[in-house]
């Protein structure tokens, strides 16, 4: 019975399915924002609504208390809050990969998925930066973070990795949201074409800016997407490394490392394409139209990326190994020997079967075209994301060198509350996100598409002989 | 009537293509015919049309290498100032110029400042955000932003007169032809 039709899967699979055109395009896409959600939006929204009232709760707490709630001290003065920032920060990375790198390399797969990263992107950064802005302790005080000419005739100290971070994280930030903002603009404009309501249509019409489509304004809006993306590159790998310096420029062994720039920079796409899978699976299901744009081919092109990162990650795992030996310096040998046999053992070995082995199913294709599977692996991948900033944040700090200084950590109830509410409130923005806003580049779709089956089709919507019936393939394959 | 009058209640005339091949030919047409000020629509970007309709302009990117220029100058400046001469510390012993130091804050300043003078440069010089625009007028348009690529003659040109133009336009074999009128 399986044998009738066996759809292409994999890279074979086409990058936009069934009998398409520029109307039904505008239409599958657009459509999800003008008109009502699907019925199961309303529970989903409010499972992240009420997740994001434990994460404002806790927060309240938190500025009641102070950071007293939380499981730091010393030793361990980094816990869940620097864990959660990177690991979160990492996340975003694979958004301006996606957006950024793969348009200056022409991938034409990037089109179905950049939106939909950089808006995770822009929420997975939101959630990174609550957690060292509250760290502080004082977080009113925050603004004392930028040089701003106050009453203390005191100014930053610009040679510390930690400043570097506060402008690579909130350069990172305006940036990405400029990028999104300039995509999204052509979008609004089409959007604002179909509104029939007045309201959609002076909130599209508004965001759209009053685009027009014109040949003029599209050639320097192509050369200012470009020049972003070309801007976006180096930024996101700086920011990562900037990120890594906060721990290789000290002298914490397991920290002061010169691996660290490029070992977090893959680590940070290595989780993002991981956030992107888990995220798109569950989307296409509940948006089934998406089906049609992200297709197996791209399911399989981010398992590939997905696997070519994990494995620079687990060579950065062996050379952290490597290299506390080969020191022949006792503090990073004892180092390493804690990482294996200590206390947190537990952990490190955790971290090894989920970044290092599971994902090693995805060589093989049967693995990579099977969402099931695909989802399970991204999901592993997730949480050993975590786990490594665990074992290199708090591990490394709880015993680096005097034995009387020794110490245990472990994530409070109010850590762990912030840190699942952070989620929920990444599934409630990320709903929010496709309610209201487009999931896919609509014009760049369009361009996709008359770039792939112009002059193989006419313009009637009669899609090319290869592509397969999407409604035939994409029952089969969900079956 | 090489100089038709100009004729002030109209923006000019548009016709309505199917294709972007279409909109393209008929872009090159109307150039080799000797109309300067005209423009063309599309719900996407179409590669070569610029091309084809003979404009030419890089703006954008000295836009952006001026704003990144002016970032990395001030981005340095901003921490010599502060770190250097304002409230000099010692850190590590290192100098008090140690400018290596500052690179990574005066790199995230340029990306900054070279971001906006993209998004902000693109905008300015495409005159938005403006919320109406005579070609809003045409009944035909809410299409051109989706499966629908126009050409508009403007009436600024010099060789506009509204019957010509129109005529002009009717023989690219279009889909409708429609004057664009001014409010």
């Amino acid at each position: 019975m399986q044998e009738t039709i066996k759809p292409p899967m994999g890279t074979d699979a086409p990058l936009i399915e069934g009998k398409q055109n520029y109307e039904t395009i505008t239409e599958k896409i657009g459509g999800i924002v003008l008109k009502s959600p699907p019925k199961i939006w309303y529970p989903l929204f409010a499972l992240g609504f009420a997740g994001t009232m434990v994460m404002v709760f806790t927060i309240c707490w938190l500025l009641l208390r102070g950071i007293g709630i939380w499981g730091v001290n010393q030793p361990v003065g980094w816990g869940f809050d620097i864990i959660n920032f990177v690991w979160w920060i990492g996340i975003g990375h694979a958004g301006t990969l996606i957006s950024a790198i793969l348009l200056l390399l022409r991938q034409q797969w990037r089109t179905s998925i950049n939106r939909f990263s950089e808006a995770m992107t822009i929420f997975a950064v939101m959630c990174a930066g609550m957690f060292p802005l509250l760290h502080t302790g004082r977080p009113w005080l925050d603004y004392w973070l930028f040089p701003l000419p106050n009453w203390l005739a005191m100014w930053p100290q610009f040679r510390s990795p930690l400043l570097w971070d506060v402008f690579a994280v909130s350069t990172y930030f305006t940036v990405s949201l400029l990028f999104w903002y300039t995509g999204l603009i052509p979008d609004f404009a089409s959007l604002r074409d179909r509104a029939k309501g007045k309201i959609a249509q002076l909130i599209c019409g508004t965001l759209s800016l009053g685009w027009r489509g014109s040949a003029k304004h599209w050639m320097r809006y192509e050369s200012a997407y470009l020049l972003l993306a070309g801007l976006s590159t180096p930024l996101v790998l700086s920011v990562h490394s900037v990120v890594s310096l906060d721990f290789a420029t000290s002298i914490v062994p397991g920290w002061h490392v010169t691996v660290f720039p490029p070992y977090f920079v893959a680590g940070a796409i290595y989780a993002g394409f991981a956030m992107v899978i888990t995220l798109a699976v569950p989307f296409r299901m509940i948006y089934p139209q998406l089906k049609d744009y992200i297709t197996n081919h791209h399911m399989d092109m981010m398992a590939k990326v997905m696997l070519a990162t994990g494995l620079i990650v687990f060579y950065g795992y062996m050379m952290e190994a490597f290299y506390s030996f080969y020191s022949a310096n006792q503090f990073e040998t004892y180092m390493i020997e804690n990482r294996f046999w200590g206390p947190y053992s537990g952990t490190y070995w955790a971290l090894m079967i989920c970044n290092g082995l599971i994902p090693q199913l995805l060589w093989f294709p049967r693995f990579r075209h099977n969402l099931f599977w695909l989802y399970g692996v991204s999901m592993v991948v997730n949480v050993g994301m975590w786990l490594e900033r665990f074992v290199i944040i708090s591990v490394s700090l709880h015993r680096e060198y005097k034995p009387s200084g020794w110490g245990f950590y472990a994530g409070t109830q109010w850590d762990w509350s912030m840190f699942i509410g952070t989620i929920f409130f990444f599934v409630m923005m990320m709903f929010l996100f496709a309610r209201f806003m487009p999931m896919i580049a609509i014009f760049e779709m369009r361009d996709l598409w008359h770039r792939l089956y112009h002059g193989k089709s006419g313009h009637n919507g009669h899609a090319p002989a290869h592509v397969p019936n999407s409604a035939e393939v994409t029952s089969k394959e969900d079956a | 009537m090489a100089h038709g009058p100009i004729e002030p209640q109209y923006h000019g005339v548009m016709a309505e293509f199917e294709t972007p091949e279409q909109v393209m030919e008929a872009a090159e047409k109307t150039r080799s015919a000797g109309y300067k000020q005209f423009d063309c629509y599309s719900p996407f970007p179409i590669h070569g049309l610029s091309d084809a309709m003979g404009v030419e302009e890089a703006k954008v990117p000295w836009a952006v290498f001026i704003g990144g220029f002016i970032g990395a100058l001030s981005g340095m400046a901003l921490q010599i100032y502060v770190n250097s001469y304002d409230y000099p510390m010692n850190v590590g012993g290192r100098d008090d110029l140690s400018w290596p130091y500052f690179i990574p804050v005066a790199f995230e300043v340029t990306i900054l400042f070279a971001a906006f003078s993209a998004l902000l440069s693109m905008l300015g010089l495409n005159g938005l955000p403006r919320p109406h625009h005579p070609v809003f007028n045409v009944p035909e348009f809410a299409r051109a932003s989706t499966d629908r690529f126009f050409l508009c003659i403007e009436a600024q040109d010099p060789k506009f007169d509204l019957q010509g133009a129109s005529d002009f336009l009717k023989s690219l074999n279009p889909l409708s032809v429609s004057p664009v009128s001014n409010d």
